[in-house]
């Protein structure tokens, strides 16, 4: 493995007195696609806010190379609703401090094929397409990681084929991903390795094939069974 | 500041796209300057009071001695605070009370001259109420003042019948009673007569010792009784208010209804407006993405206190301007103006973020910013004196920690040049600017 992208280490949150996440680690290199699944309440939005670095850590921490960016996709949709698709992506753009703002907006437009629809207030588009400005938003930046809390979530079947597709395109050119999801079935067409959490705990990391090895139906099934198996 | 700046030109960009907002912010100042302006430069209506006369006109006229009072004359002095509904009889006069025609009806009964020219009964006039406790008061405390003017004048005319009796005993003179006149001789001359008698009297004469008394008495009686007019004019007017100040200029009260309303729309502005713009980073998520690097915490709730101040600022110096339009205002302290109203709105604006910093929607913090503001202006406005001094104490302290105080300080210092000065209200605000900054900073944190 590369050195790598990305590394979490004794990774914890508390919120009061409810421990959200505990001891966590783990390493990514570049190019790697890593999904986070596990049921309700597992921590996965925690350990991409605490990656994201939206939240502080109560323990642990999170290592990346200096000067490297990280882009983070939250679960809910973080964009203004009353700027255009375009004002959005020009807003955060500059405040990333991105060089040329302009041209990193125009290519995420064309990368989302939301060109058509750049002027349009974000109040006004559908969740599908705000998830897609979204998306945009949190990937404008080429980040050399991509959190993505729950990507496919609000898109119809077409928008999330086309998701995958730039999504993939992007590891292939060497930005580690990260994608927390309840879709079993995305994470073992899509991931490289999957971390397995539940109630805050870390319960397996490893390739999706080795976690549906365990069964002898799909990795929905290994993955039920795994954690009836672990207690959960 | 790149950072502040973009999000100062997106936060505009949203504000121009709510346009009830924006109408709100533009129209407030002006609806409001324009209706304190007008207020203040006509000056309130008369309550309308309905006014019965029972005196008839040929006992309208009162004899004392040799003066003669028209109880009517005095009618023109409630006239000055009313506006008064003559009416026939005391049931019409009731019936308009009742009916909210009046506020009130305003009765002189038919015994009021001979009350008044006996000396023996107390005079009254008869005053009916109805309405709200407001609609009394501000009735009650119409004719009160009215009245007091009235009985200083009748006083006058009572003391100038009392002084002519005491000269009249002092000096002596001519006296009419039932039709004819008889000499007086009065004291002075009565003791001048005794010391002649006594000093013709023989040395040894009896009558020395029993006229002597009478001769003292005569000379004590001159003397006091010659300075009894000069104590009945006190009795008149026994004491009356010679006014000073402390603590600088009295503000007049119109324009201290300047500097109440204008510090009242800054605080209503900038707490809204600083609440409302942090809440929607929340809302819409974006707080959490912001967060992360892209801006510092400071930076993110100076952007937004700013934002409010600067709309808080162009409303109340545009109140200020409007209002200066009906009112005379000292233009030559505009700068002073600009300053105290900066002031004010940067430290609501401060309180407001932290406000914002607590709540999860626009909705939320809207209502903690009027849950919040209310109490305090009311608080702040009642005066000394008006409760009990340790629950003053307490307002005080509870003022003094909250902005609407130093910052209606402010304001009205820089208007009307009241104390205490500008530069000590805005020395306040800025220590109360530090504290909720950093209350603010502490609410924000991840």
């Amino acid at each position: 493995m590369d050195a790598p992208t990305l590394r979490a280490t004794a990774l914890g949150k508390r919120f009061g007195d409810r421990v959200a996440l505990r001891d966590v680690s783990f390493e990514l290199a570049g190019g790697e696609i890593l999904a986070v699944i596990g049921p309700n309440g597992a921590g996965k939005t925690t350990l991409l806010a605490l990656l994201a670095g939206a939240i502080s850590p109560s323990e642990g921490s999170v290592g990346a190379p200096a000067g490297e960016r990280i882009g983070w996709v939250p679960q809910q949709t973080a964009v203004y609703s009353k700027l255009s698709v375009l004002e959005n992506l020009r807003l955060f753009a500059r405040l990333e401090r991105v060089a040329d703002p302009d041209a990193a907006v125009a290519t995420m437009l064309e990368q989302t094929a939301l060109t058509d629809r750049a002027d349009e207030q974000l109040g006004r588009l559908s969740g599908g397409n705000r998830q897609r400005v979204n998306i945009a938003v949190g990937l404008l930046a080429d980040p050399a990681v991509a959190l993505l809390d729950e990507p496919s979530a609000s898109l119809d079947p077409r928008q999330r084929e086309r998701l995958w597709r730039f999504i993939t395109a992007r590891a292939r050119a060497g930005t580690a991903v990260v994608f927390a999801t309840h879709d079993i079935g995305e994470a073992e067409r899509y991931a490289d390795r999957v971390l397995v959490l539940a109630d805050g705990e870390l319960l397996y990391s490893g390739p999706p094939g080795e976690l549906g090895g365990r069964s002898e139906g799909d990795l929905e099934t290994a993955f039920v069974e795994f954690l009836r198996e672990r207690g959960h | 500041m790149a950072a502040i700046r973009w999000l100062l030109e997106k936060d505009i960009r949203i504000l121009r796209r709510s346009p009830v907002l924006s109408l709100l912010l533009i129209v407030y100042p002006a609806v409001v300057a324009v209706l304190i302006g007008l207020a203040l430069s006509r000056g309130p209506g008369l309550p309308r009071v309905a006014f019965l006369n029972e005196i008839p006109p040929s006992q309208s006229v009162i004899s004392l001695g040799k003066t003669r009072i028209d109880i009517n004359s005095y009618e023109r002095h409630l006239f000055q605070a009313l506006t008064l509904v003559t009416v026939k009889t005391r049931a019409q006069a009731l019936a308009d009370v009742r009916d909210g025609t009046t506020l009130a009806a305003l009765i002189i009964p038919a015994s009021l001259p001979h009350r008044l020219a006996s000396g023996e009964e107390t005079a009254y006039i008869q005053v009916v109420y109805n309405g709200s406790a407001i609609n009394q008061e501000l009735v009650q405390s119409a004719i009160d003042s009215k009245l007091g003017q009235a009985n200083a004048l009748l006083a006058a005319q009572l003391e100038k019948v009392a002084g002519s009796y005491i000269d009249l005993l002092l000096s002596g003179g001519k006296l009419s009673f039932l039709g004819e006149t008889f000499n007086v001789l009065g004291l002075r001359a009565s003791a001048q007569v005794l010391s002649a008698v006594l000093a013709g009297l023989p040395a040894h004469s009896p009558l020395h010792a029993r006229l002597a008394p009478v001769a003292n008495f005569a000379k004590i009686a001159v003397t006091n009784l010659g300075t009894s007019k000069a104590v009945i004019g006190a009795v008149a007017a026994p004491v009356v208010a010679r006014n000073q100040y402390v603590n600088g200029r009295r503000t007049p009260l119109d324009f201290y209804a300047v500097a109440v309303a204008v510090t009242v729309s800054l605080m209503f502005v900038c707490l809204l407006l600083a609440s409302g713009m942090l809440a929607l980073e929340r809302e819409e998520n974006t707080l959490e993405r912001l967060r992360r690097g892209l801006v510092a915490p400071g930076a993110l709730l100076g952007e937004k206190a700013l934002l409010a101040a600067a709309a808080a600022t162009a409303v109340g110096f545009a109140m200020l301007a409007g209002i200066g339009i009906f009112v005379t205002l000292d233009w030559s302290r505009a700068g002073l103006w600009l300053l105290a109203v900066a002031g004010g709105s940067l430290a609501f604006a401060t309180l407001g973020v932290a406000l914002g910093g607590l709540v999860r929607d626009v909705r939320a913090a809207s209502l903690l910013a009027l849950l919040v503001s209310f109490p305090l202006v009311f608080l702040a406005l009642v005066p000394a004196g008006a409760v009990a001094s340790g629950l003053y104490d307490a307002i005080r302290v509870v003022s003094a920690v909250f902005p609407f105080k130093p910052a209606f300080e402010a304001v009205d210092a820089a208007v009307n040049r009241s104390s205490p000065g500008v530069w000590v209200s805005l020395a306040h605000l800025g220590a109360l600017i530090a504290g909720f900054g950093a209350l603010a900073r502490f609410g924000l944190r991840g």
